[in-house]
């Protein structure tokens, strides 16, 4: 469904009956990009293997280039060094691209809260599913994955998707707050 | 001569792996259970009449290594209380963004009213969503548990609630 003639329908019937026939044949067949980072990228290896086999949800080919995979996995922390490289990876991906950050340290800096280590993997690219656990054990990566393919098959097209990021931002920015009115940990 | 069936003998693993049965784990369907002592989602415990546990001591707030707790203690008065002794936890929240569950919240806990489930299906879409808060963590009310604020059990002391020999409320109606 790369051909982008689907950017281009008008909304309506035919758009939402795209939408949902490009959504399963997406969340059918998502090539995730081989790149681990740290001991998270040992459960992501085992999440290939075959007592939990990613191939029953047709993502067993990871793919060494960025540039034919569609879902990228942080396994792993993130540094600040290795932040414009995870960076240009995301830019090198086709679109449709979608993020999952796995593990603790991806997904928030988790126990590294130093110089190091950049603070959650959202300061540099757009995170769609925040995965906890120090490392998640196998199911909880397949329960992230699945939930990521819930999103894939109810995502917008074309127009609708235009309306849909428009109005994510204006509820982001209606519920940002500034910091000194946030209590607790959002503090 | 001898190495020429080497090939052919390296297709026997092949071949017998095919009358074995698939060790594949049915993931979403079947779920496997964990190990029993599995360092899940945390759980905040109650006494047998509903009373919570937790003193607002900050004790695993203290303990955690990546900071991911954050207690507020309060104090129960007479009219409204939730847990037996002067203080309880106004405010208990965890960001299991940061938890990696180590367990040594649970260990500091001196009541026993932290404690870990055995699950672990977490994930989201949004970092606050992960921050979870006191009602998403505190155990459901068995039958027999008040839910609080109310009374201590009538007669019992402090001794009585820390050595477990409170009874459950008897049912109002």
């Amino acid at each position: 469904m790369g051909v982008g003639l689907e950017e281009k329908l008008p909304s309506g019937f035919l758009l939402s009956t795209v939408e949902k026939l490009a959504g399963y044949f997406r969340k059918g067949s998502v090539w995730p990009a081989t790149f681990g980072l740290a001991c998270c990228a040992i459960e992501m290896m085992s999440t290939v293997a075959p007592r939990f086999d990613l191939a029953r949800f047709g993502m067993e080919a990871f793919r060494a280039s960025p540039r034919q995979a569609d879902l990228m996995i942080i396994a792993g922390r993130v540094s600040q060094k290795m932040a414009p490289v995870l960076r240009q990876i995301y830019d090198q991906m086709p679109e449709p691209k979608w993020v999952l950050a796995m593990g603790v340290c991806a997904s928030s800096g988790g126990m590294f809260n130093n110089y190091a280590i950049v603070q959650g993997a959202d300061h540099v690219v757009p995170v769609d599913i925040y995965l906890p656990g120090c490392p998640p054990r196998p199911e909880m990566l397949l329960h992230a994955i699945l939930k990521l393919h819930d999103k894939i098959q109810q995502m917008p097209l074309g127009v609708n998707r235009q309306e849909a990021i428009a109005a994510a931002e204006a509820a982001a920015l209606a519920a940002a707050r500034p910091t000194v009115d946030l209590t607790g940990l959002p503090r | 001569m001898p190495n020429m069936f080497d090939s052919v003998a390296g297709f026997g693993v092949t071949l017998s792996t095919m009358f074995k049965r698939p060790i594949t784990e049915g993931y979403p369907e079947s779920a496997a259970p964990t190990a029993p002592r599995y360092h899940g989602r945390h759980q905040l415990n109650r006494y047998p009449d509903g009373l919570e546990k937790c003193i607002g001591c900050e004790l695993c707030a203290w303990a955690c290594p990546a900071d991911a707790i954050y207690v507020e203690g309060g104090d129960n008065t007479e009219n409204e209380r939730y847990s037996p002794g002067e203080r309880y936890g106004s405010v208990y929240q965890i960001n299991y963004l940061r938890c990696i569950g180590c367990g040594l919240c649970v260990e500091a806990c001196p009541t026993r009213a932290l404690t870990m489930t055995n699950e672990y299906e977490m994930a989201d879409d949004n970092r606050a969503g992960m921050i979870y808060e006191k009602d998403q963590l505190l155990a459901p009310l068995q039958p027999g548990m008040q839910a609080p604020p109310h009374p201590r059990a009538p007669g019992a002391t402090d001794a009585d609630y820390y050595r477990g020999n409170v009874n459950p409320a008897p049912e109002v109606s």
